[in-house]
């Protein structure tokens, strides 16, 4: 109640969403790990977690409503409240894409992988490295390494069009190829996907700061 | 379950043929802020009057029921009402303090009650204006005259007036409609602090204050308790549909 109690409660979401976000990036780490050695027991347990991260996001939003409730935030204080709970929504869809890989590997066959993995680990540090920086610039409210990380993403997608490119041939040359070529395809557009989702939180960041939307 | 420190059965009041509350049952909790919201005219405020027996002034006014205060019944005829009202202290919509100077208006009370000796005053003073976070400000003014301080620091020494008694609750009835947002908000801080030692019940028409500043809120209507909630719970998800169209501003 009243501002010193609202601060303190901006402070505890705080918390937690960094909680949540490294959570997040375990996520997605455990979830090449498991990829890179096959290990199902390994990508049952993730997708098992993932309820937490549900939940965590839930808990972090319905607190956001009752701010709204008994609160009600405006200027700045609006802008924070209406960021935290994007960016539960970002990082609730990027567990849910590493639970999309894992997924994979509880579906590949015990065949090894199509091609040992180069790019994919890579592309997974990049976009985790993303993740953590989008926190960081949140946590510190810092535009200038919310902007460089947008720029990262670039980086990440061209990995995504070398590594289609390179399945494609794979599975051109060997039609048998083509289930596993698919779930590396699939691994690698999940990655994509966690990358533009850790710019959509850099993007909220401006707007937290300064109020500016990247219609863009 | 948390102590109770008011507790409503069956009240109902009537002024003259105007009945003003109907069957309210309500449990009021033990150091947490409580605000009672509802339209002008609904009881909310004539509800807080009860507590303390202000209605007993106005004519024509009968309370049937009961109303229980740390388990006593403050209307059985064999009731202490001098003592009722050091329990339960009161602060009113305008700031109104006595024409006297600061120190005098909190010791009046004291003198009035016998609480304390004349040499104890200044110790007593000092703690009131210390709990409003007044002592800094006006420690080395405390015989001016109080109709001098700013309106947010005439409540304050209201609120300061009251707790020399020892209350157990403060019932305070608009207390912040006077002031501008700013020394609204530090009232409304003020009170987070005193509720570690008070019980307090707030009467407001400002929906967004009974959000900020309460732990529990009741909403009025008619004269009737509609519902009483948490406030996060009633500004969130209120079970009933009188409440939900005040809230939401569609009457009132």
């Amino acid at each position: 109640m009243s501002r010193e109690y609202f601060r303190h409660q901006l402070r505890s979401l705080e918390k937690d969403l960094v909680d949540m976000g490294l959570k997040v990036i375990a996520a997605v780490r455990r979830s090449i790990e498991a990829l890179k050695k096959l290990d199902k027991a390994e990508a049952e347990r993730i997708i098992a977690d993932d309820n937490l991260i549900n939940h965590q996001r839930w808990d972090i939003e319905n607190r956001c409503v009752q701010l709204f409730a008994t609160q009600h935030p405006l200027a700045s204080d609006l802008r924070e409240v209406v960021s935290f709970m994007d960016l539960v929504t970002n990082l609730e869809r990027m567990a849910d894409h590493a639970k999309g890989i894992a997924a994979l590997v509880v579906r590949h066959d015990q065949t090894p992988l199509l091609k040992p993995l180069i790019d994919i680990p890579r592309m997974s540090e990049i976009a985790c490295t993303m993740i953590k920086n989008s926190l960081d610039a949140f946590i510190s409210q810092d535009v200038a390494l919310a902007r460089a990380t947008i720029d990262m993403d670039d980086e990440v997608d061209a990995l995504h069009e070398q590594i289609f490119r390179e399945l494609m041939t794979y599975m051109i040359e060997d039609p048998k190829a083509i289930t596993r070529g698919v779930y590396l395809t699939w691994v690698s557009h999940n990655l994509e996907r966690i990358a533009d989702r850790a710019t959509n939180i850099c993007e909220r960041i401006e707007f937290m700061v300064n109020g500016e939307i990247n219609k863009g | 379950m948390n102590e109770i420190s008011i507790e409503t059965t069956a009240l109902n009041l009537f002024y003259g043929d105007f009945q003003a509350l109907t069957d309210v049952n309500l449990r009021i909790p033990a150091r947490q802020v409580t605000a009672m919201i509802g339209p002008s005219g609904c009881g909310k405020s004539t509800l807080l009057r009860v507590f303390n027996r202000m209605n007993d002034l106005i004519e024509g006014c009968r309370v049937m029921g009961q109303v229980l205060i740390d388990g006593q019944d403050i209307y059985d005829e064999k009731s202490d009402l001098i003592a009722l009202r050091e329990k339960v202290g009161m602060v009113f919509q305008r700031p109104n303090p006595f024409p006297l100077s600061v120190f005098d208006n909190i010791s009046f009370g004291l003198a009035v009650h016998r609480l304390a000796s004349r040499k104890e005053y200044p110790e007593i003073v000092e703690k009131a204006l210390r709990s409003v976070q007044l002592w800094d400000v006006l420690k080395d003014n405390l015989h001016q005259s109080a109709l001098k301080l700013s309106l947010e620091q005439q409540q304050r020494l209201c609120i300061a007036r009251v707790l020399p008694l020892r209350p157990k609750i403060l019932l305070m009835d608009e207390p912040c409609s006077a002031l501008d947002p700013i020394a609204t908000l530090h009232i409304e801080d003020l009170m987070q602090e005193l509720k570690k030692e008070y019980t307090i019940v707030i009467v407001t028409h400002n929906m967004q204050q009974a959000g900020r500043a309460s732990d529990f809120t009741s909403f009025l209507y008619l004269g009737k308790v509609i519902e009483t909630a948490e406030t996060v719970n009633i500004f969130t998800k209120p079970t009933q549909p009188l409440t939900e169209q005040y809230i939401s501003g569609s009457f009132g």
